[in-house]
């Protein structure tokens, strides 16, 4: 009745990490729990495809057109113009018919890249930042997520209210959240001073969080709490696909529940991390909305992401050329370590999921 | 014995005194950890949200003044003022008109191209797939300016005003949630019985016939999913609502920042319209949040 012991939980998640466009419920044991929940569990018969739906016709085609369209319109267009943009010296003269903008070659990513020069060294500053931001926020956030997931995975009461009001964070629009925080923040009406200071007395005078270099943990504090229930959500979600069969065969041959998360949970989440992890860390790396709603247009030095970088020198000084030299820059490096990632990621296994 | 371990667990199963216990029941050491550790990511979590809601609830002086956990005076007033202070339903008129659009726009869209991924073999299938979601990658600041751009310039030739209007942004907003919502949705379709739109087909429905009457029914769910997601992503977008709209198609992304003035920043009205503006959402989103799970499970996690 109970599977054989397994060593090699890896396998049955192997399986099921199957790429998403080919048959993957059926390459699954008919004893793994796991395709039970997908919706109603009903299993495909293992017929070969019928050769009247390989049609070879543009109806695909014509379905995609829609989609394809659009992404190319606010997307790839856009995207395509912006590399162009990046050549010229588009400053406000030339907003009308930004055609006329002066060609300028490489002018722009010198400037961007001149580490000596303020512009340079600006940008240079705000990267740093970004990537310690990026990095602390990541990793907190997965942390939390996948920690609060596996706390929540066995039943007990109250574990469905729980799980509810975690998700509040993520269903929460992020401006009122953020504004919300911001409040929280302020030097002299603010809970966290009211806190620290008042209550606890860890901090001997008020301190400033939203200027100054306190505004760094600011911002990674508001973010994590803002990212953190999505990594909640997915792990969630991946380790409801775990067969039941696998702790209790575990259990009986005398696993405890460390060893049990250790040989059994975290090596199922291995393909949903892959994704989780790249996801958090485009997302947190290009965030806009938590450093502009919470310092405004202009963010302390400590807390300068290159997204509200960009937009600052582009929109205040109008200087579209090189704010789209920098965006370039980004999206390089945010490809860079996205192959390097995924290289790494996928080594040894056949395929990536993305 | 793997039968009374599937069932939901009985309340006796729980108690780690009783003698016989499943063999799957943690130990009481880590019952302890996990009640600390969920309590302090709880408080975490709810500060905030206690924090928007007995604000909202204090008179001006109030919040002006040192923060207090138990409000000194007690008051609906910003709840009245909101509407006043700014043009608040108008703002909310504009995020309604401009999120809704967009989500159901996307789902649309999403379906069609979710269909033709998990129904038909054809020439460049992957390519798309992985265009489509590396689309995500794309700094959002890098397409901002151009688009800004272009908006400006069809405006400035054909007098179609894109810049500053609804509609631009509906189309921005769309593209946005388009990869995340076909991607959960080809992993919803997946999971539907090829059998059943075949056999309709069979039966004289044409493909799109198949679609409508088997697969969009069957796969409500993870319709419902993917709206919602894509609401609540126009609904909370910050940096192209700050750019592309203008006095009158402010969305409340921006037109909450109003109640800073020069001299007060009326901060109960302020968590008040946060408030009001956060609710639908959050309700919306904590009535279908099962469904999000299960078009996760489905789609996106494999």
């Amino acid at each position: 009745m109970t599977s054989p012991p397994s060593p090699e939980p890896q396998s049955v998640t192997r399986g099921s990490a199957a790429p998403l466009l080919l048959e993957s419920t059926s390459q699954l044991p008919p004893a793994a729990g796991g395709d039970a929940l997908k919706s109603g569990g009903a299993r495909r018969p293992r017929t070969p495809r019928i050769p009247d739906r390989i049609r070879r016709g543009g109806l695909p085609y014509l379905l995609l057109l829609p989609a394809l369209v659009l992404e190319l319109l606010i997307h790839i267009l856009p995207m395509v113009i912006g590399i162009v943009m990046s050549f010229r010296g588009l400053t406000q003269f030339f907003i009308r018919d930004w055609n006329r903008a002066p060609w300028t070659g490489l002018h722009n990513f010198r400037i961007a890249v001149d580490f000596n020069a303020p512009i340079g060294e600006a940008l240079l500053h705000s990267f740093y930042v970004t990537c310690a931001f990026t990095v602390l926020a990541v990793g907190l956030s997965w942390l939390i997520g996948t920690g609060v997931a596996i706390l929540l995975q066995e039943d007990f009461r109250g574990r469905g209210l729980l799980r509810t009001v975690f998700l509040i964070p993520y269903a929460l629009p992020a401006y009122t959240a953020i504004i919300t925080w911001a409040f929280m923040f302020q030097r002299d009406n603010g809970l966290v001073n009211h806190v620290l200071h008042d209550q606890l007395g860890i901090t001997d005078k008020p301190s400033f969080w939203l200027i100054g270099d306190n505004s760094f943990y600011a911002l990674v504090i508001v973010a994590v709490w803002k990212s953190w229930p999505f990594a909640f959500l997915m792990v969630m979600a991946a380790l409801q696909n775990i067969p039941r069969e696998l702790y209790e065969a575990a259990a009986i041959d005398g696993a405890g529940m460390w060893q049990q998360i250790r040989k059994i949970t975290l090596p199922s989440l291995r393909s949903v991390n892959q994704v989780l992890v790249l996801v958090l860390f485009l997302w947190t790396f290009n965030d806009f909305n938590t450093p502009y709603v919470l310092f405004g247009k202009s963010a302390p030095e400590a807390a300068d992401l290159v997204s509200i970088h960009i937009y600052q020198s582009s929109f205040d000084t109008w200087n579209f050329g090189s704010g789209s030299a920098m965006s370039v820059l980004l999206l390089l490096f945010l490809l860079l370590v996205t192959a390097v990632y995924l290289i790494f990621t996928s080594r040894g296994r056949k395929s990536a999921d993305v | 014995m793997s039968s009374t371990s599937t069932a939901p667990h009985s309340p006796a199963a729980q108690r780690p005194a009783t003698v016989h216990r499943s063999p799957t029941a943690p130990p009481r050491s880590f019952i302890w950890t996990r009640r600390v550790l969920l309590t302090l990511v709880l408080i975490f979590t709810l500060v905030p949200v206690y924090v928007m809601i007995s604000s909202s609830l204090k008179p001006l002086g109030d919040v002006a003044g040192k923060f207090s956990w138990i409000p000194t005076g007690f008051t609906v007033r910003p709840y009245i003022d909101i509407w006043s202070t700014i043009p608040l339903a108008r703002y909310f008129m504009n995020s309604l008109i401009v999120a809704g659009a967009a989500s159901v726009c996307s789902v649309v869209v999403a379906i069609f191209a979710a269909y033709a991924v998990s129904r038909y073999r054809f020439r460049g299938k992957r390519v798309f797939t992985v265009a489509v979601l590396s689309t995500q990658m794309v700094p959002g600041i890098l397409f901002l300016l151009p688009l800004f751009l272009i908006f400006v310039n069809i405006g400035n030739s054909t007098g179609l005003s894109l810049y500053g209007s609804r509609g631009g942004l509906i189309l921005t907003y769309l593209t946005f949630s388009l990869p995340f919502s076909i991607w959960m949705l080809i992993g919803y379709f997946d999971s539907i019985p090829k059998d059943l739109d075949e056999a309709a087909m069979t039966d004289g429905c044409g493909p799109l016939g198949a679609l409508f009457r088997i697969i969009v029914p069957a796969a409500v769910p993870g319709i419902i999913a993917v709206t919602l997601y894509a609401f609540m992503t126009a609904w909370g977008e910050v940096l192209f609502a700050s750019v592309m709209t203008n006095d009158t198609t402010r969305t409340l992304a921006v037109g909450l920042q109003g109640y800073s003035t020069q001299n007060d920043v009326y901060w109960n009205q302020i968590m008040a319209a946060s408030l009001v503006v956060s609710v639908p959402v959050v309700a919306g989103f904590l009535l279908l949040q099962r469904y999000l799970v299960a078009g996760l499970t489905a789609g996106a996690v494999k």
